[in-house]
């Protein structure tokens, strides 16, 4: 009988780890040297928290992405989703009676209805996911200005209320100029926010339905014949993907406490952005959501710093953001294929 | 049922829109043993595993599997699964991005959650008992493919299988790898599993089987002990007839200094794939081939000659005169056809039809200005179905669904319509049964006859020794001797691989 090699012998980092791990150290790298040359608000934890604060329905959609992406698909719906759940959940809440728990079961329902269809022709009628979450995206934004034209505002005392309630944190704040303390501010989105990526990960990592998602990103063929219901995976990866979409509306109006018909604009492509440089592959079967979080924040510091950096005109995001994406994917099919190769070499020795 | 019997299949029919598939096939498997399904391709052995495993219907017939009363009716691959038949697919069926362990169990877990530690150490314990070199929580991607292949039979152990199908899966591995899965098939075989093999080598039959079943054109052969039927004879029995014998084709000897014109000759030819410079020449009429082992360059060599590759250097002559051929489409103007060794990915376009397939070459040739009637085109494609005996339904049936050797004598056809000088063919057999490999060479000994040069690469040195006038050694990407005349034996080839430039 052959050798075993040692059972506690410490093994090689899969794709998803490393990707993942890439995307932290160059996160941590980038925020360092923001806080050494750029100094002023991002010395402080409040300008962290501002980042969380204000991408926290960004990163509930990652998490779609990341697990749609992983199972192979895409979904390009998300931010018509969370536009037209804002602009719902606001005219909502502007009428007679209206309280937050329902609000926020139509947030959530709209979310799902969008999943459930878009499930349902993508994994039962095998149309391409792409197709389908675009006919979802334009389908979302014309209904968003059938609920109203008009850009409105939360009146809901009991709403307000909340978007005010915030979570203080005395000893991470800063002594501002008059001498008292200004405690650092965590809105409560920020924690749904992050309990989702907690849930996914758990999904991801420790079930047969997030194990079966990595499988047919895999290979569909092969999860096929290992037994997965192939079809019945997808469609729950597009359900979940919805549901969650519709959270991050409601996420979304808790932060802005306004609807407009343009509202999470283009929020698709910040998320699949995210998604990639977290180190989800766009061909499925690799990704993980820490690397999302992580995507989220360093896409969101990027846009921080460009401005801080005295380019202040608002085409210099857009060019910065794209050229970083750019230079992410470049690093990890550098790092991947350099892998691949020492992997065939290990291989024919 | 006796005892020792796991599975026996009577009376097997199944017929496809025009074709009797199976007519009344009988097979039997034995506790712990090793039964290899023969027969040349076509000759019903996929049909067979696939009504078994559930992918297709039977039409007629009975399927008893012990331990289950009566008659089993298997209609999907889960149902197969369940009454404890598995199989191993020549393509690896797992998923790469996952886990080892986990390619064992998913899609037979019973509990939602997942237990790692658990998992990866009844993993561990199960891939030890068999002694697969690989752990379980190794990334399924980075082992070899033998491995892989490995790890899919110990899914299959694991799920508790009666019946394991083994098809082809030696196909893609090398000795090595050959060895450590046979090793694994003997461990299966001691623990009272029953193995169905279904391969092309005849020697790895006879190095681990214990009884063979042949299938002829849908029928049963016959069912034999392996030391009953020598190779002679199970080939014999395979193709219906006796070995053609070659020996009686004359092949055209040259002499080194022969002063014939030379169809193609380099100099200092080298290409951008690590093929070091070297000379080489062909005559009219002569069958040259390249040997050496896998890697040793000899496919990257032909790959120079017909501009496949970037070629780095060196002066080409045709007929005498200089020209150029930097790629293949300068290479296919000067009268070179090159049958590439990968059928599948450089050769067929799977979804044409034998008739477009055919005309595609000269097609290019011709420009795509310049469309070749459809009369004349199904003229071609008529003249070589005959020619060649490609069994096809039709010329219009699309490529995809010939068998291997018929598809292969179909690109075949494709560079004979252009009428090459010099034909190049790197690993035309490969994959292929005997009978039609004995037509390729018959082939390519006529077509040699009538004054085309050719060059034949395999990779088994008895059908090269067979069919080549002249064979040029390669080691390392570098010609290390040349064989001709009574110097062509196989011992002289290994020695050459062996010794170096010693000729």
């Amino acid at each position: 009988m052959n050798k075993q090699p040692k059972l506690r012998q410490r093994e090689p980092m899969s794709e998803t780890q490393l990707l993942m791990t890439i995307a932290i150290c160059i996160f941590v790298v980038m925020y360092g040297l923001a806080i050494v040359f750029l100094g002023g608000g991002f010395q402080r934890t409040q300008q962290f928290f501002n980042i969380l604060n204000d991408n926290a329905a960004l990163l509930i959609i990652s998490c779609s992405l990341t697990i749609v992406m992983i199972c192979g698909g895409i979904d390009i719906s998300v931010g018509g989703v969370i536009g037209l759940v804002v602009m719902t959940c606001v005219v909502y809440l502007n009428s007679a009676g209206a309280s937050i728990p329902v609000a926020l079961l139509i947030a959530l329902g709209i979310g799902a209805a969008f999943g459930v269809v878009q499930g349902f022709l993508v994994s039962y009628l095998e149309i391409q996911p792409f197709i389908v979450t675009l006919a979802g995206m334009f389908f979302a934004r014309g209904m968003t200005t059938i609920v109203s034209v008009n850009p409105q505002k939360v009146a809901h005392e009991g709403f307000l209320a909340l978007m005010k309630q915030k979570i203080e944190i005395p000893w991470l704040g800063y002594v501002a100029k008059k001498g008292n303390l200004v405690p650092a501010r965590l809105e409560i989105g920020v924690i749904i926010a992050l309990a989702v990526v907690v849930l996914v990960y758990v999904l991801l990592r420790y079930t047969k339905l997030g194990r079966g998602f990595y499988a047919i990103g895999g290979n569909q063929q092969s999860a096929l014949m290992l037994g997965v219901n192939i079809k019945r995976t997808r469609f729950i990866a597009h359900t979940l993907s919805g549901l969650l979409a519709g959270l991050a509306g409601f996420v979304f109006l808790m932060h802005t406490g306004a609807g407009n018909a343009t509202n999470a604009s283009a929020a698709e492509m910040n998320a699949i952005a995210s998604s990639i440089i977290g180190g989800t592959l766009l061909t499925g079967g690799v990704g993980n959501v820490f690397g999302t979080l992580f995507g989220v924040l360093t896409l969101a510091t990027i846009k921080a710093i460009v401005p801080a950096s005295g380019l202040t005109e608002p085409w210099w995001q857009s060019i910065t953001t794209g050229a970083m994406l750019c230079f992410f994917i470049l690093l990890q099919s550098v790092v991947l294929k350099k892998r691949g190769s020492k992997k065939a070499k290990a291989a024919k020795e | 049922m006796q005892d020792n019997i796991v599975l026996t299949m009577r009376g097997i029919c199944k017929s496809f829109p025009g074709v009797r598939a199976l007519n009344n096939v009988d097979f039997t498997l034995r506790k712990g043993e090793i039964h290899a399904l023969m027969g040349e391709n076509g000759a019903g052995k996929s049909t067979l595993i696939k009504v078994l495993t559930g992918v297709y219907s039977r039409d007629a017939g009975q399927v008893n599997i012990a331990g289950i009363e009566g008659d089993v009716a298997i209609r999907s691959p889960k149902d197969a699964q369940a009454v404890g038949i598995s199989t191993v697919y020549q393509e690896i069926t797992l998923c790469p991005n996952l886990s080892v362990a986990e390619n064992i169990y998913i899609g037979r877990d019973k509990r939602t959650l997942i237990h790692w530690k658990e998992r990866e150490k009844k993993a561990d314990a199960i891939l030890q008992s068999l002694g697969i070199p690989a752990r379980a929580a190794q990334q399924l991607g980075s082992c070899s493919l033998a491995v892989q292949q490995m790890v899919a039979i110990a899914r299959a152990v694991d799920a508790d299988c009666k019946v394991l199908i083994l098809d082809e899966p030696t196909s893609s591995l090398d000795e090595k790898e050959v060895n450590m899965l046979f090793k694994l098939m003997r461990e299966l075989k001691e623990r009272g599993v029953g193995i169905i093999f279904v391969t092309h080598f005849l020697e790895q039959v006879y190095a681990v089987c214990d009884r063979i079943t042949v299938l002829r054109n849908g029928e049963l052969v016959g069912e034999y002990p392996i030391e009953e039927l020598p190779q002679v004879e199970l080939v014999s029995k395979m193709m219906g007839k006796a070995l053609e014998d070659l020996s009686g084709m004359k092949k055209k000897e040259f002499t080194p200094d022969s002063t014939e014109e030379a169809v193609y000759e380099a100099h200092n030819l080298s290409s951008n794939q690590g093929v070091k410079p070297f000379d080489f020449r062909i005559r009219a009429g002569e069958v040259n081939g390249f040997t050496g082992l896998l890697g040793s360059g000899r496919s990257e060599s032909v790959r120079a000659i017909f501009g496949a590759d970037h070629v780095t250097g060196g002066v080409v002559t045709m007929h005498g005169k200089r020209v150029k051929v930097s790629n293949p489409r300068e290479a296919m103007k000067h009268g070179i056809a090159y049958l590439p060794e990968d059928r599948k990915d450089d050769g067929i376009i799977a979804d044409l039809s034998v008739r477009e397939n055919i005309m595609l070459a000269m097609q290019v040739m011709n420009g795509f200005w310049k469309p070749v009637s459809r009369a004349k085109q199904e003229e071609f494609a008529r003249q070589y179905i005959d020619a060649l005996q490609i069994k096809t339904a039709s010329a219009e049936t699309p490529i995809k669904s010939l068998s291997g050797g018929n598809q292969q004598k179909v690109i075949l056809a494709r560079w004979l319509l252009l009428h090459p000088d010099y034909l190049i063919l790197d690993e035309p057999t490969r994959g292929i049964d005997v009978g039609t490999k004995t037509e390729i060479q018959k082939l390519v000994l006529k077509l040699a006859e009538e004054g085309t040069g050719v060059t034949f690469i395999s990779s088994e040195i008895e059908e090269m020794l067979r069919t080549c006038s002249r064979l040029i050694v390669m080691r390392d990407r570098n010609i290390v001797g040349e064989l001709r005349g009574d110097e062509l034996s196989q011992d002289n080839v290994m020695k050459t691989i062996a010794g170096g430039n010693r000729t």
